[in-house]
């Protein structure tokens, strides 16, 4: 085989036409029938046909590759310029035009002139179809008609050539379509195959479009256009209602152009879909569906619909595979959608379309817009209206996400399955809500989101189930009832507490507080309370110096003021916990301080994203905080923690506002210059915190019968819980960046 | 795992078995059927007082030695039963429930389809997709 050296317009073309070739879309080999089918519709005799695939090698071969196809089309052009085909004159003959491929029958033939007398007339009309239907279209009639006009060529471009395969069935509407298309009135414009039926159909050209309509409906070949002439009944009509059989017996017809237009539609481009609905079509589903239920927003009855699908005369199989695809919502139903993907199935099976496995995007119900039809698209098939463009405004743009995400949605079966299953396995449930997540947001499906609740929220659930459930029982106890209802965060809080070490969380922090004062039971108690104390402490006075003992002094009965008082103030204060508790005994210096920064950084009104990413530093920090020998120590001798390191670095950081000031300095530089844990930042901490006790003023015992009080301390709080949070995450910067840079200068150390 | 997945119509005749090809599947249906009986008898009894209140799930019906065979009954009297190799001891019981599930949602589905009609063997692709994740994989 000589190498061919192809022209831009001819490379383009002969691609074209190997992708409508390309039945079994391998974009290797062309199958030999489409290809035999083409040449032959090339209007040359069979023996020229004969010689020219052996010239191009085929024979050899015994299939026809892309080159060999492209030889074969060069000969075929040879030969319908009258040369003789010589595999020398392949590459010497200049100018040669493009090879032409008619359609089998005669009367297309004389229709194609017509129309293409007719076309080039109206070519200056028609401004290159808008969109989409207009590429679809343009390609199908591009393909036969290697267009140069870079105009229309542009969205034919994906499009694979028309099939001129299609011999016996071309729409002359087709042709039409493609001679409009060629507004150009390109030179090079051949009387194109006819070729698809379908892409013509979907022509929705306003004026000249309906009269072609109407041509096409004057001599619509009996055979090929069978939904094509069902349609074209006088396009000013609206669609004729045929009754199902007698459509049915005509998309017989169309088998194969139908076929071969959809395959082409397939292979013209990745996105366009050959399952896409086009406005004619979809009007006249529309109709049929009248017929059926009058009600658009209705639903047809499975028996109803197995009774219309039934005239298809498809086998019963096929039909029930057909529903299993189109019922969507398996409730053995068809809204107008799911009946028009349905019917949309019946038809192209009826072109001798295999059906999908599963239902294609396009053919997915719109969620939102049940009126809206699909996307205009040169799909396969019929014409239903000489006016498809004005038949269906509409189309809704948004449906092919959310078609794409309900095809994920539906066809994870398991996981809707599963969901209804009600599955323990949190797997599952976890696939459904990552399945939905996606979905379009203007859907009206609302997949429960795991949101974090506020720490209020949280914080007036523990109290209520402190409230109501034990005493200074196990702070952790209440929240351990909550779990379900917290969110991630306070899960995390409640198995922090779990283990008893103190609720890094302030939120929790403040109904431990009130909870559980006794140090024994909860040192998470004690640092809730105490940081609902502190925020309180710290605002009102310079702290003083701290308690030796960090003993948390408030008795059983303090606390249990608290309760009252907070399930007294349930719904005020919308902070974080911290704020909650006011009444913070001052005495409790240590746990407080250690939990203040905690409830500062959970008193961030943006924290709760600072709270999750302070819970996990929380969790190191919760042991610590557990360690009530540590608080009451905190004098005396504080156990090193790395832990506590860490959280008392916060802590030192936050509370160094409040502290005196060379405490906070100290403290600092301190956590800054040591990496390990620091026992004596616990002292000061502790120090620092229960100064900020020590600041709260104490409070009455009888506080719970002094709600202004309260809520006064409240605001004090919330104010106090700002300032610090606010400081807290500037510390925390600091901190952050102060720990990197030392771990920087370690490294290199750790490396040796 | 299931090695064979059957349903059976209320008048007892198979609507769908499907087994794993490996081992000879008459051996299969033959297992199916001979728990037809055990079906039989536990709904029967139960059935009685309580129509209400019995439950789907069957639960193990009999155990062979290479074996254990699960039943499940619908309110209409379909049938489904799964047998399960033996050596797999990894399946629980809440793993058998959610397959019966499955088995039956997918089994609604079908009978959704207004081309289906009951009594007919069940042809339908995706009941048998819904089948095949369920089997084991023949290697």
């Amino acid at each position: 085989m000589e190498s061919l050296t192809l022209s831009d317009v001819e490379q383009k073309y002969y691609s074209e036409l190997f992708l409508s070739c390309d039945v079994d879309n391998t974009k290797k080999v062309a199958s030999n029938g489409k290809v035999l089918d083409l040449f032959r519709a090339a209007q040359l005799s069979n023996e020229v046909v004969h010689q020219i695939t052996e010239l191009c090698g085929a024979t050899r071969l015994g299939h026809f590759g892309r080159s060999q196809f492209y030889i074969a089309l060069k000969l075929i052009a040879l030969a319908q310029s009258g040369l003789p085909l010589r595999v020398e004159s392949l590459n010497s003959v200049r100018d040669l035009p493009l090879p032409r491929f008619v359609m089998g029958k005669n009367e297309q033939e004389t229709r194609h002139a017509v129309m293409f007398a007719d076309t080039e007339n109206q070519g200056p009309y028609f401004p290159r179809p808008p969109g989409r239907v207009q590429a679809k279209k343009v390609s199908a009639h591009e393909m036969i008609q290697p267009c140069v006009s870079s105009d229309l060529l542009e969205p034919d471009t994906t499009s694979p050539v028309v099939s001129p395969h299609q011999s016996p069935p071309t729409s002359p509407h087709a042709w039409r379509k493609h001679k409009r298309q060629a507004s150009g009135g390109n030179v090079d414009r051949q009387p194109s195959v006819p070729g698809v039926v379908w892409p013509p159909f979907r022509e929705a050209q306003p004026g000249p479009v309906t009269g072609d309509g109407m041509w096409s409906a004057h001599s619509p070949p009996p055979v090929q256009e069978s939904w094509v002439s069902f349609t074209d009944t006088p396009p000013s009509s609206t669609l004729p209602m045929h009754p199902p059989s007698a459509q049915v017996i005509t998309t017989v017809r169309t088998v194969p152009s139908a076929m071969t237009t959809n395959e082409i539609q397939r292979q013209i481009s990745g996105y366009d879909d050959p399952w896409k609905i086009t406005d004619e079509q979809r009007q006249y589903y529309i109709n049929q569906f009248k017929t059926i239920q009058a009600d658009l927003t209705g639903l047809i009855p499975g028996s109803a619909a197995k009774e219309f699908f039934t005239k298809s005369k498809l086998p019963i199989l096929e039909l029930s595979h057909i529903w299993e695809l189109s019922d969507f919502d398996k409730d053995g139903a068809l809204t107008l959608d799911e009946f028009c993907a349905a019917f949309h199935l019946v038809v192209a099976r009826k072109n001798g379309y295999d059906l999908p496995e599963k239902l294609p995007e396009s053919l997915m119900p719109k969620l939102i817009d049940l009126d809206d039809s699909a996307v205009p698209e040169p799909a396969t098939e019929v014409d239903f209206s000489a006016s498809p463009v004005e038949v269906t405004p509409n189309k809704s743009p948004s449906m092919p996400s959310l078609n794409q995400n309900w095809s994920e949605l539906n066809q994870s079966n398991e996981q809707w399955e599963t969901f209804s299953e009600r599955s323990s396995s949190s797997q599952t449930l976890t696939q459904f809500d990552s399945n939905i997540a996606p979905a379009d947001p203007d859907t009206a499906i609302v997949h429960p989101v795991p949101i974090r609740m506020t720490p209020s929220k949280i914080h007036m659930q523990e109290m209520e189930l402190k409230r109501t459930g034990s005493d200074h029982t196990h702070p952790t106890s209440p929240l351990m009832a909550n779990p379900p209802e917290l969110s991630d965060e306070t899960k995390l809080a409640a198995t922090i507490k779990f283990p008893g070490t103190t609720v890094g969380d302030g939120y929790s922090s403040s109904d431990s507080f009130t909870s559980d004062q006794e140090p024994i039971s909860s040192a998470v108690n004690r640092q809730r309370s105490h940081s609902g104390t502190s925020p309180e402490g710290l605002k009102v006075v310079a702290p003083p110096p701290p308690p030796p003992r960090p003993h948390a002094s408030h008795s059983r009965s303090s606390s249990l003021d608290m309760n009252r008082n907070f399930a007294a103030v349930p719904a005020g204060p919308q902070q974080p916990g911290v704020v909650a508790f006011p009444p913070a005994v001052p005495p409790r210096p240590l746990p407080t301080q250690t939990s203040v920064p905690h409830g500062h950084r959970s008193v961030e009104g943006d924290g709760l994203p600072a709270h999750t990413s302070t819970s996990p530093h929380q969790m190191p920090e919760q042991p610590n905080f557990a360690d009530f020998s540590q608080f009451q120590a905190f004098a005396v001798d504080q156990p090193a923690d790395d832990g506590e390191n860490t959280s008392d670095s916060g802590q030192a950081k936050v509370s160094t506002p409040l502290a005196p000031p060379p405490k906070p300095v100290r403290r600092r530089l301190k956590s800054e210059d040591e990496l390990r844990p620091d026992v004596e930042d616990l002292p000061q901490k502790s120090n620092v915190i229960a100064t900020v006790l020590a600041t709260q003023p104490s409070i009455p015992r009888s506080i719970g019968k002094d709600k202004k009080a309260i809520q006064a301390s409240i605001r004090r709080n919330k104010e106090t819980n700002t300032v610090l949070a606010r400081l807290n995450n500037v510390i925390e910067c600091d901190h952050r960046i102060s720990l990197e840079v030392q771990l920087e200068q370690l490294r290199p150390f750790s490396h040796l | 795992m299931a090695v064979c997945i059957a349903v059976i119509a209320k008048e007892n005749c198979p609507l769908y078995i499907r087994s794993v090809p490996t081992q000879g599947e008459l051996k299969f249906h033959y297992t199916v059927h001979t728990s037809l009986d055990v079906v039989e008898e536990k709904i029967s009894g139960v059935g009685k007082a309580l129509a209400d209140q019995r439950e789907l799930y069957l639960g193990l019906l009999y155990p062979t030695e290479d074996y254990k065979v699960y039943g499940y009954v619908t309110n209409s009297k379909v049938k489904f039963v799964i047998v399960v190799d033996s050596s797999n001891t990894s399946l629980r019981d809440n793993e058998i429930r959610s397959m019966f599930r499955k088995l039956h949602n997918s089994f609604t589905d079908v009978m959704c389809n207004p081309f289906y009609n009951p009594g007919d063997p069940i042809q339908s692709k995706a009941f048998d997709s819904i089948v095949s994740t369920m089997m084991v994989q023949a290697c």
